[in-house]
């Protein structure tokens, strides 16, 4: 048991580096592109580029599309639903962050 | 396998009408979503919120398992389905909507998975690609910064032949570049579900969370350390040694500082392009009077310098 030497997953790490183009995204989410461009629409996702054909998404916009899938499916919202609770919990990260970091020097 | 009490995991009497079901679910989803709750347990939960409401929504599901219930079944007792339990039920093979049935309990596969009526229309989708699974890692704040490899081992449902639902471990490597920050996310091509009728693997996305650190507190990629100083360093200045992630600096204090004072080490935090800095926040220690010496000093500076730390308040 164990033995087998396991070879490295091939990983991307999904930070500000890294561009996806709107294909790329339709096949990182298995949504069509017409999902997509109506999220860009709708202002929850900000692709760089004139039109969708030269877009280029922050890869960490797939994690946002991929949430924003959970939160429609599971609470029943609307994109413009979903664009406000991603916006929210992404100021309720950052402000959990700040208070931890707050804490600390309060020690 | 153990009996579940839908109504319990819902809160909700036996009585309740389908709108009641349906409100009741909404609420509670909210609350333990797992990208929007906090609580510790809140996706077990939301599992089982959702495995609840999958099997009260559909008013045929409902009544066959009030009917189980109506024997002498409680929450939590050692469970088999008693034969012909689903007979007698005519079935408009619904299958399973929205939530991804993978997640469920054996309880709930046992009643209503693939070898029952109810699990009818839900394989047989040829060419479907995987789905994308997630996972959670928690990593040392060391590695973050230099880098390293992890083994995981990930408990993974999987539908086999005949269409039950079984977790298996899957290992893996991964191989975690230094910079990585909290919340980040790295995508494992092909890691995930397997696909159906040939159809490709979907993929693994794992998130990054720090574990805590006796010493340092992140934000982004910056680094904050609490440094304690003592009151002649912080009033003459000095130079004093500080930990960072990438080993000992110096640090030059200014004469005159003060608790609370934020001194930067700039690019000391995790790197990156442009890489953190590390915010260096110090704490004035009194050393306290425990000898007659030690008192006899502390009197003489009383006299020899005045100072009404809370001058501002008007006291």
């Amino acid at each position: 048991m164990g033995e087998r030497e396991l070879k490295i997953a091939v990983s991307l790490v999904l930070d500000e580096h890294v561009t996806l183009s709107l294909r790329e995204m339709c096949r990182g989410c298995g949504l069509p592109g017409e999902d997509l461009m109506a999220m860009v629409e709708e202002g929850l996702l900000q692709p760089q580029g004139p039109s969708p054909a030269r877009w280029r998404f922050a890869a960490s916009e797939l994690e946002r599309v991929r949430a924003a899938l959970r939160l429609q499916r599971d609470l029943g919202l609307n994109l413009a639903g979903v664009a406000l609770v991603l916006d929210l919990l992404d100021e309720v990260r950052a402000l959990r962050a700040r208070v931890r970091v707050l804490e600390q020097l309060l020690d | 396998m153990e009996f579940k009490d839908y109504y319990k995991i819902l809160g909700l009497a036996r009585e309740a009408t389908q709108d009641e079901i349906k409100r009741t679910y909404r609420r509670l989803a909210r609350k333990y979503h797992p990208d929007v709750s906090k609580e510790s347990d809140a996706e077990e939960r939301f599992k089982e919120v959702n495995e609840a409401y999958e099997a009260l929504k559909d008013p045929e599901k409902r009544a066959a398992y009030d009917r189980l219930l109506s024997g002498e079944w409680q929450a939590g007792q050692e469970f088999t389905p008693p034969p012909g339990w689903d007979a007698g039920f005519e079935f408009s093979g619904g299958g399973f909507t929205g939530a991804d049935a993978g997640q469920f309990s054996d309880f709930f596969e046992a009643l209503f998975g693939g070898g029952s009526p109810f699990g009818r229309g839900r394989h047989g989708g040829a060419g479907l690609r995987g789905e994308d699974h997630q996972a959670r890692v928690q990593i040392g704040l060391e590695d973050a910064y230099h880098g390293a490899t992890r083994t995981l081992t990930l408990q993974v449902p999987e539908v086999d032949a005949s269409g039950r639902v079984a977790m298996h471990p899957h290992t893996l490597k991964v191989k975690i570049p230094p910079g990585i920050t909290e919340g980040q996310k790295i995508r494992l091509s092909g890691q995930g579900g397997a696909g159906r009728g040939g159809a490709p693997r979907g993929d693994l996305y794992l998130e990054i969370l720090f574990e805590p650190h006796p010493l340092y507190r992140v934000e982004g990629r910056d680094v904050y350390l609490s440094l304690p100083l003592a009151p002649w360093e912080a009033a003459l200045g000095a130079t004093v040694a500080v930990p960072t992630l990438g080993g000992t600096v110096d640090l030059k204090v200014p004469a005159g500082a003060q608790s609370g004072h934020k001194l930067r080490l700039k690019g000391r935090g995790l790197p990156g392009s442009p890489a953190g800095d590390q915010y260096v926040v110090l704490q004035i220690r009194t050393p306290k009077a425990e000898t007659s010496e030690h008192r006899r000093l502390y009197e003489q500076l009383a006299r020899a310098m005045p100072f009404n730390p809370r001058e501002r308040m008007g006291v």
